[in-house]
């Protein structure tokens, strides 16, 4: 017994070793050559997004738009195509970019610390506090910034409210974590159903209806800046913390024996992600389906491990959420909201997903 | 001594006690293995050494230093926990995997190094499983996940190292090679403590017992004089004789 194990490690270092230099030279090519392509994708359909709608503008006159910002360029464009770009299409770009990205992280996080592919960033209820926070502003006739203070700060108090419940039964398990994420998820709705039927059915209620099936045509630069901080210092956060996130999708006892102290890692996980999702939804109104489809495609991709996986999913995210928004106001001659489309190229693609990965979800 | 139990005891919440006034010590290139029942609490006692349940009185000193007051990522440099063969929800790659035993090495804010995959990959060549390095946890056999689990603790670098019945669900061949490499860990100088079903492996382990009785009270003695036909019988409710075999120049345990 002990010579064959003298011998087996032997034997496999000979072969391996080779391997070892060839294999991990393609991992990281791989990894490496996924974000090249999928960068040079985004600056492609970025591009294509300042140039289309409902007024076209040619993709090399927008192009040249952006670079005489910094650049001598001589214009050849008329002042309204300008205005077009620059201060309609060219925030909602970025926004949705951003926010695309954004939520697949988010989304990508809570997968792993609840070690369960199933759940998106709504998980504990920040979406549905965001929407009651915003109905009431609207109920009380606020005007934008006011709609978007309710959005973010009922998102917050929403998961404030589902993290404080296992704390108070003395059971802090994820289970507990999930299911009062459920209770305080339909809690919200129940709000919202009060609201919408207190609504005025003329204006506030399609107001209320417009604003929870999401959109970005009504972002501007000036309304976003405040918020972008709430999101994009999370998203750094997030990433440089995230080889902590394979540990924790092994489970507690396992996550505690390799030394990470759970209650406070999963905690700022859980603040980053409930900050990322709330400063999106304030933005943007409700965005189903990229918080849970993307990191799906980006694991079928890169693998799970996050160190690779959640870059990618950040980019993924963007692409997507660009696409989408591009259908939005191209598809049809009225601008449809994100939240149908979202949900009718969603759905087919989450099954193709899981019928590609059928293994590894059990 | 690496490790010293002193008067550990445990019950749950409602008052049920598991075990009471549990004693004993483990040094390097020992081994203790821990029998007992089904529901008897091998379990919870290895959990508490392991520093995932809070005892309700007495203390765990590692290297001298109760562990109560330490670090988690600090006691996690000292003892490596090897759980029971699980299936993780991420596909994870033997290699990712194995990695993950440089945690309590790796800051918060970064993420494993160059000299990381290197000590993960040493290990994997120790366990004579580079040629899984590349495949899927998931997708590799209960034995070879026991490997990789292996692999991954002695990534993690520690002094003690804990295994939770590390032969369940293995094939009797790759019971036997677990046993083996358990041993050799032991002669390489790690202190090592398992739970296990099977008086034979702490035979072969021939190190220290502890057998966990369902009066929650821990008897600690050498193996060979230890487990003898009375103590196995009582412990196990049947009629349990040991022979001593040339071959295998040991005891060997029978049910007649």
């Amino acid at each position: 017994m002990r010579q064959s194990n003298d011998k087996k490690p032997g034997l496999s270092a000979t072969g391996g070793e080779t391997r070892f230099t060839k294999k991990s030279f393609l991992q990281a090519s791989k990894f490496q050559w996924v974000i090249i392509f999928s960068l040079t994708l985004l600056v492609v359909i970025f591009a294509v997004s300042l140039a289309v709608g409902k007024y076209s503008v040619p993709v090399g006159e927008s192009f040249l738009m952006l670079l005489s910002k910094v650049l001598p360029i001589q214009q050849t464009w008329s002042n309204i195509q300008e205005a077009v770009v620059m201060d309609l299409r060219l925030p909602r770009t970025i926004a949705a970019i951003i926010i695309g990205g954004a939520l697949a992280l988010a989304g990508a996080s809570y997968q792993s610390i609840f070690k369960n592919p199933m759940v998106s960033p709504d998980l504990l209820g920040v979406s549905s506090g965001a929407s009651v926070g915003a109905a009431t502003a609207i109920l009380l006739n606020q005007g934008n910034i006011m709609i978007q203070a309710g959005a973010f700060t009922g998102g917050l108090i929403a998961v404030a409210i589902t993290t404080t419940i296992p704390r108070l039964i003395r059971n802090e398990s994820a289970t507990v974590l999930v299911l009062s994420g459920i209770v305080i998820g339909s809690l919200m709705s129940s709000i919202m159903s009060i609201i919408k039927y207190v609504a005025d059915t003329d204006t506030q209620l399609a107001e209320i209806t417009y604003w929870l099936m999401g959109s970005f045509a009504m972002i501007e630069f000036d309304t976003m800046l405040p918020v972008l901080p709430t999101i994009l210092l999370p998203v750094v956060l997030i990433l440089l913390m995230r080889y902590r996130l394979n540990v924790l999708s092994l489970g507690d006892n396992e996550a505690k024996s390799l030394g990470i102290s759970l209650r406070t890692t999963r905690g700022m996980f859980i603040i980053y992600s409930t900050l990322i999702t709330a400063g999106c939804v304030c933005l943007s109104g409700t965005i189903g389906w990229v918080g849970l489809i993307i990191p799906h495609v980006a694991r079928l991709i890169i693998g799970s491990d996050n160190k690779l996986m959640l870059p990618v999913a950040i980019i993924f995210g963007g692409i997507f959420m660009l696409v989408i928004d591009i259908l939005c106001r191209t598809v049809t001659a009225a601008e449809l909201r994100l939240g149908i489309l979202t949900g009718v190229i969603g759905a087919p693609f989450f099954i193709f997903i899981l019928a590609r990965q059928r293994r590894q979800v059990s | 001594m690496i490790v010293e139990v002193n008067n550990l005891s445990f019950s749950y919440h409602d008052g049920r006690s598991i075990f009471q006034e549990v004693n004993f010590s483990v040094d390097n290139g020992e081994v203790l293995s821990i029998l007992g029942t089904n529901g008897s609490g091998k379990t919870t006692l290895l959990n508490c050494i392991a520093n995932l349940y809070k005892p309700r009185m007495g203390e765990v000193l590692l290297n001298g230093r109760p562990m109560s007051k330490m670090l988690i990522r600090d006691v996690a440099r000292i003892i490596g926990y090897v759980p029971q063969i699980h299936m993780p929800t991420y596909s994870y790659t033997v290699r990712e995997f194995a990695v993950m035993g440089r945690t309590p090495y790796i800051g918060t804010y970064t993420t494993p190094s160059r000299k990381d995959y290197q000590i993960a990959d040493e290990s994997l060549e120790r366990m004579g499983i580079t040629h899984l390095r590349d495949r899927v946890y998931t997708e590799i056999s209960g034995g070879e996940r026991q490997q990789v689990l292996l692999a991954r603790v002695i990534t993690q670098q520690p002094q003690l190292i804990l295994l939770d019945e590390p032969t369940a669900h293995l094939d009797y061949g790759n019971q036997f090679r677990v046993v083996q490499m358990i041993c050799q860990l032991a002669a390489e100088g790690y202190a090592l403590i398992m739970t296990t079903h099977n008086p034979e492996h702490a035979i072969i382990l021939n190190g220290k017992v502890a057998i966990l009785n369902r009066q929650g009270v821990l008897g600690v003695g050498q193996a060979a004089d230890t487990l003898n036909a009375d103590t196995l019988s009582n412990l196990y409710g049947l009629s349990i004789k040991t022979i001593y075999d040339n071959d295998a120049k040991r005891n060997i345990c029978v049910v007649y």
